[in-house]
């Protein structure tokens, strides 16, 4: 699904953010991507959506490359993910529904399958009474999963979501998270970048840790290891 | 169709910036068309001097009248020809009496002598073809004297070229104030929808479906910026005419449609030119 291989990424004033980052996430997986401020998390969301493309190295994302990547065919890939952020990023202006069916239409959806779509995909994280709601009228929690069921009506084969409950209180954390294991039950990929170290501690997914641009953690590569030394 | 409900949701959204664009879009307009204007008014002014440009052919006292009703026949087929008169010394009398009036009663018959007076079509009033004409009529045996007024001919060709060149420099010079000014009011508009944007270039839209809404508001923003000039130029040419009373012309229907096209096409192109900026930079 996404493999990093030795990328590097240096920023013009601000120096390497990633330095010869290389890991892998499989289809369905469920990835925690930890690490302090400025360790480099956003920027290896970025360069999974293709915002950003690697100084060195390359990133794959669902059979496509950083190397070869045309700028027209980057929406291509981005309709096969959907993207959460700490601030939802919704437009203020339209109703929840509107926002959802707005990923919608961009992508050219016929007009008589975006209701039953956006219905649909409210209904999952449990807004389907909120559709005619406009985010001023929600709590953070209700943006949040707003932003969720937007990232999710493309039916995405991977879902990121950067610090997705770094504006939430404990309770919306909790329904928040639950709706992410939720999506990755039914198979949807998600890789959440989170300083909130008492989720990873409660879960057993796997998680990267990142410290100045480089992989300091990765429990996958540790149970491996781990395997290994009880085999000999 | 979406971008156009983008685009009308952008008027909805932020009407005192679009009122703003479109003022703006507006007034450049304004200046355009009312340089146009005068250009106009001074061309159709021109063209009334040169139609006055005339070479009169003074005829031998003892010519018959037939020999020079044939020459005149004839000179009314060269091509540069439009018309061709025959002034007897009669008629030549009673035209110096009526455009000399005071002086009526020093002129007595057979005073002045027959003549020629040859009209130009449009084109051929420069001073080239003028003295093309006159030689060929010098050439003609029973004309004595050719006059057709040679320096007041070149001065006007003088000024007619220098106001040809100036009317396209600085139509020009205005045209491109105007895209400047439309593209920095639209690029007002893009940058208050950065968000948007960048939203609807996270959920996979491609930058031709981003920039559709934005060129429909600049083309439409343009029709209406054109619309207002027009009708302001038309206020401002109608307070000259009876304030100052001067006989002015208005833009004809073509020459309107056309300004508004003009408007249309500056405000797509500003949108394009902004739009495309920005999407390159994010």
């Amino acid at each position: 699904m996404i493999r990093f291989t030795r990328v590097t990424k240096e920023y013009p004033r601000l120096g390497a953010a990633l330095s010869n980052v290389s890991f892998n996430v499989g289809k369905g997986e469920f990835v925690f991507l930890t690490g302090p401020s400025g360790a480099g998390k956003s920027t290896i969301l970025k360069l999974i959506y293709m915002e950003e493309r690697p100084t060195d190295g390359e990133v794959r994302v669902d059979g496509m490359s950083s190397v070869t990547i045309r700028p027209r065919e980057i929406p291509t890939l981005r309709r096969k993910l959907g993207i959460v952020f700490q601030d939802f990023r919704l437009l203020e202006d339209r109703t929840a529904g509107a926002n959802v069916a707005f990923a919608l239409e961009v992508t050219g959806a016929s007009r008589s399958s975006i209701p039953g779509k956006v219905s649909r995909a409210l209904t999952q994280v449990g807004l389907a009474s909120k559709a005619t709601s406009y985010p001023r009228e929600l709590s953070g929690g209700e943006q949040q999963r707003v932003a969720i069921a937007r990232a999710l009506v493309n039916d995405p084969v991977l879902l990121i979501a950067d610090e997705p409950t770094g504006n939430l209180d404990d309770r919306a954390t909790r329904g928040v998270f639950q709706l992410l294991r939720d999506i990755n039950a039914s198979g949807t990929a998600v890789l959440m970048a989170t300083h909130n170290l008492d989720l990873i501690r409660r879960s057993d997914y796997r998680s990267i840790e990142l410290n100045r641009g480089q992989i300091v953690f990765d429990s996958a590569e540790a149970a491996k290891a781990a395997i290994e030394r009880f085999a000999e | 169709m979406p971008a156009i409900r983008e685009s009308l949701i952008a008027f909805r959204r932020a009407p005192l910036l679009s009122a703003l664009s479109i003022t703006t879009i507006a007034f450049s307009l304004f200046a355009v068309g009312l340089f146009g204007l005068v250009v106009l008014n001074i061309r159709g002014a021109l063209e009334k001097v040169e139609e006055r440009v005339e070479i009169r052919a003074f005829i031998s006292d003892k010519t018959p009248v037939e020999e020079v009703a044939l020459a005149a026949n004839d000179v009314a087929k060269y091509d540069e020809v439009q018309s061709v008169d025959l002034v007897t010394k009669d008629q030549a009398l009673e035209r110096a009496r009526r455009e000399l009036g005071e002086f009526r009663d020093v002129f007595e018959a057979e005073f002045l002598p027959a003549s020629l007076d040859v009209h130009l079509k449009p084109g051929y009033r420069d001073p080239a073809s003028v003295h093309r004409v006159a030689d060929r009529l010098k050439a003609l045996t029973f004309v004595d004297d050719v006059r057709f007024g040679e320096d007041w001919i070149e001065q006007l060709y003088r000024l007619r070229n220098i106001a040809g060149v100036a009317a396209a420099a600085l139509g020009l010079a205005f045209a491109a104030i105007a895209i400047i000014i439309i593209g920095s009011t639209i690029r007002m508009a893009v940058l208050a929808r950065t968000r948007e944007i960048s939203i609807m270039r996270l959920v996979g839209a491609t930058d031709s479906y981003v920039r559709r809404p934005f060129l429909i508001e600049g083309f439409v923003k343009g029709i209406l910026g054109g619309l207002l000039a027009l009708g302001l130029t038309w206020l401002a040419i109608h307070a000259v005419s009876s304030y100052l009373s001067f006989q002015t012309v208005f833009f004809d229907q073509r020459l309107a449609i056309l300004g508004l096209a003009g408007g249309a096409l500056m405000g797509l192109l500003g949108s394009a030119f902004s739009v495309g900026r920005h999407l390159r930079r994010v």
